[in-house]
């Protein structure tokens, strides 16, 4: 038997963070791909040491929904699941590279593969196009619209400007959009000054964000201009300074990022069959995951870095 | 939902699988609650509390097996699952396997069913159909409240989102606080679905209470969790001064006690120290310190790293006791249910109004007195 895993933050303050991992998971439970899909959070329950007992198979894929490799991935999780002999080098990471590595977990009798978090991942380029397409409602979107890509930076963690680099520079590559960039909260080029980057009026916004929370609800639609205060809410899309941006939260909610926890597994190892194909078709026309969306009320109480 | 007549049908009929299935693993031998089935040189060995038969032939077996169907029944329903040995436990557990006799078992099933609690669920047990079983979970409050006449759910997935939110809307991030909503019913679900259900509603709480009844509960105290922890939880590791553990006594009393949380917290000062509060009586254990703990603590560490300093506030003797009133109404979780007009309660609020009128001032400060007189 195999079982994927999907560990995420989660938080005690808002009750919609874990809805778009309970979203993932459903949508791979009906692939039916693994014998068993469960979630496990570091603020709700099953919590990261307990969720590894709640499992019946030998073969466990953990695929963290996270963003980028940094402490949570490399500290926290591998603590918690009691992985033996973690090794940050087993990874093999240049900070957003990893794939998986295979360890014993000391508590279970279960061989355990502990995977790179989703937002590295190549697949993660594809489900921030699929979000420019769900938000601006055209499936072909690209010509004549520019796209941002936006992190937090490197305020504690300088891989997670890497990674948000690593899919503006792929999505780039594609050709399908005018201009692609990244932008950043709290370093240059900033997410403030979006308007500032672009020659295109209409400028479609991705925050590489796991789950909507304070930064993409609060932040970063007040710091684009998009709405005065975040609890009026704001249009899709909202006019500034002579753009049009096209904005509707955490890339995370995206009802593909689903693939990208297959994907994870598959390349470690995981027998996924079709899997990765049918979720693909079926998340098509879904859209975001959960009641995130444009919500302003979603955000309230994150838990930023803890 | 329990209608005995086609259930007594159910449960006293022996079915051709359970007869074949016995026959074919009588070689092997069979020892289930009181049942023994065996085959030796003399044909077949058919042996239950009450009776013992033996030299049979396969015919025979089939007819003497027929009239224990309980046994028979429950031997088929209990040995021949594939499922995990923490879900047996568990189930088997729920109908009291361990303690009742098959038939004593067999019979509560079928005139009235049985019914446990885990936490504040409470699980019927009814008889399905060749000795299966059907399991009914609702909240205790609504133990008498007829399922039909609740929000009926039967996938246990659905319990995810029933669970997040207690009766008065607020977000629940503690699972096992017993604040869980009612006015629902999960109907018709057989052994895994339930234990599904049980696992979305108290999150590993079967698994660890069957690893501490195999005596193998991996209990982390205190001061190793708290050891372990880094990044801005780090800090709390400073809070242990090596002068004993009263701060986490008091850290117990306000978030593990069973009015706060349904878990049995095993979890001590350290191996060698218990702390001087009562870690509860519920049914499954707490293992370790879980992450609201966790999060508390780091605040309290901040907190108690201030020295204490006496002040001087003017207060009439029900003012003072207005004070304690309030404390006890927020730390109880009452302040919410005092009613609009009920001024003779300290924590009305009126009454706290006019406290606040009349002691603080313009600063929001109690008498006048400031916090900091370094400050001033």
């Amino acid at each position: 038997m195999q079982a994927l895993v999907i560990v995420a933050h989660g938080s005690h303050l808002n009750p919609d963070a874990s809805t778009p991992t309970y979203d993932h998971a459903d949508t791979i439970r009906e692939a039916g791909v693994f014998d068993e899909v469960r979630t496990g959070f570091w603020k709700e329950e099953p919590s990261f040491r307990e969720v590894l007992r709640t499992v019946e198979s030998d073969e466990v894929y953990v695929v963290p929904l996270f963003i980028s490799e940094g402490y949570f991935t490399e500290e926290v999780i591998p603590r918690e699941l009691r992985l033996e002999g973690w090794d940050l080098e087993a990874w093999d990471s240049d900070g957003t590279s990893a794939t998986h590595a295979t360890f014993e977990a000391a508590d279970v009798e279960k061989t355990v593969h502990y995977c790179g978090p989703v937002g590295t991942h190549d697949a993660m380029s594809d489900v921030i196009v699929r979000r420019a397409e769900s938000v601006t409602g055209d499936p072909e979107v690209g010509e004549g619209v520019a796209l941002a890509v936006v992190g937090h930076g490197t305020e504690r963690n300088e891989n997670s400007a890497k990674a948000v680099e690593l899919h503006a520079d792929r999505i780039d590559a594609m050709d399908r959009f005018e201009e692609v960039e990244a932008l950043f909260m709290d370093e240059d080029p900033e997410v403030d000054d979006v308007t500032e980057f672009f020659e295109t009026e209409d400028i479609v916004v991705v925050p590489l964000f796991v789950a909507d929370g304070y930064h993409t609800q609060e932040d970063i639609p007040e710091d684009m201009g998009l709405t005065e205060d975040y609890r009026t809410g704001w249009e899709t899309p909202a006019e500034v300074e002579g753009h049009r941006i096209w904005y509707a939260g955490a890339v995370g909610t995206e009802a593909l990022t689903a693939d990208v926890l297959i994907e994870r597994a598959a390349d470690a190892g995981a027998d996924v069959g079709d899997a990765i194909e049918e979720v693909r078709r079926k998340t098509r026309n879904v859209g975001t995951a959960g009641d995130a969306g444009t919500d302003a009320d979603a955000g309230a109480g994150a838990e930023a870095g803890d | 939902m329990r209608t005995p007549g086609p259930a007594r049908r159910r449960v006293t009929d022996v079915n051709d699988a359970q007869l074949d299935a016995l026959v074919s693993a009588a070689a092997e031998g069979i020892e289930c609650d009181g049942l023994s089935v065996g085959h030796t040189g003399d044909g077949y060995r058919f042996e239950t509390p009450d009776d013992t038969h033996t030299g049979l032939s396969e015919s025979e077996l089939r007819s003497v097996a027929a009239e224990s169907p309980w046994f028979v029944s429950n031997w088929y329903h209990w040995d021949r699952s594939d499922r995990p040995d923490t879900e047996r436990a568990f189930l088997r557990w729920l109908e009291g396997a361990e303690e009742r006799s098959v038939p004593e078992r067999y019979e509560a099933l079928v005139e009235s069913g049985i019914d446990a609690s885990w936490g504040q669920l409470r699980i019927d047990v009814a008889p399905g159909d060749d000795g299966t079983r059907l399991y009914t979970v609702r909240h205790e409050a609504d133990g008498d409240v007829a399922p039909a006449e609740l929000d009926v759910l039967t996938d246990p997935l659905d319990a995810r989102e029933l669970v997040k939110h207690d009766d008065r809307g607020r977000y629940r991030p503690l699972k096992t606080a017993p604040t869980l909503p009612t006015g629902w019913a999960f109907v018709d679900l057989d052994g895994p679905a339930l234990a599904e259900t049980v696992e979305y509603v108290y999150p590993a709480t079967i698994a660890n209470w069957y690893l501490e009844r195999q005596g193998d509960l991996d209990v982390n105290h205190w001061r190793e969790t708290m050891e372990r922890q880094s990044g801005i939880y780090g800090v709390i590791k400073t809070w242990d001064r090596g002068e004993g553990h009263e701060h986490v006594d008091w850290v117990a009393e306000a978030c593990c006690d069973d009015s706060q949380c349904l878990k049995r917290r095993e979890w001590e000062y350290d191996d060698d120290t218990d702390l001087a509060v009562d870690g509860g009586d519920g049914v499954f254990p707490c293992r370790e310190p879980c992450s609201l703990v966790v999060t508390a603590a780091r605040k309290w560490t901040k907190l108690e790293g201030e020295r204490s300093r006496t002040y001087e506030f003017e207060l009439t003797p029900s003012e003072k006791e207005q004070i304690e009133t309030i404390v006890d109404a927020v730390a109880d979780g009452e302040a919410d249910d005092i009613r609009e007009a009920d001024i003779y309660e300290g924590a009305n609020r009126y009454r706290a109004r006019f406290l606040r009128a009349k002691r603080f001032d313009e600063e929001g400060r109690l008498c006048g007195v400031a916090t900091d007189e370094n400050a001033e």
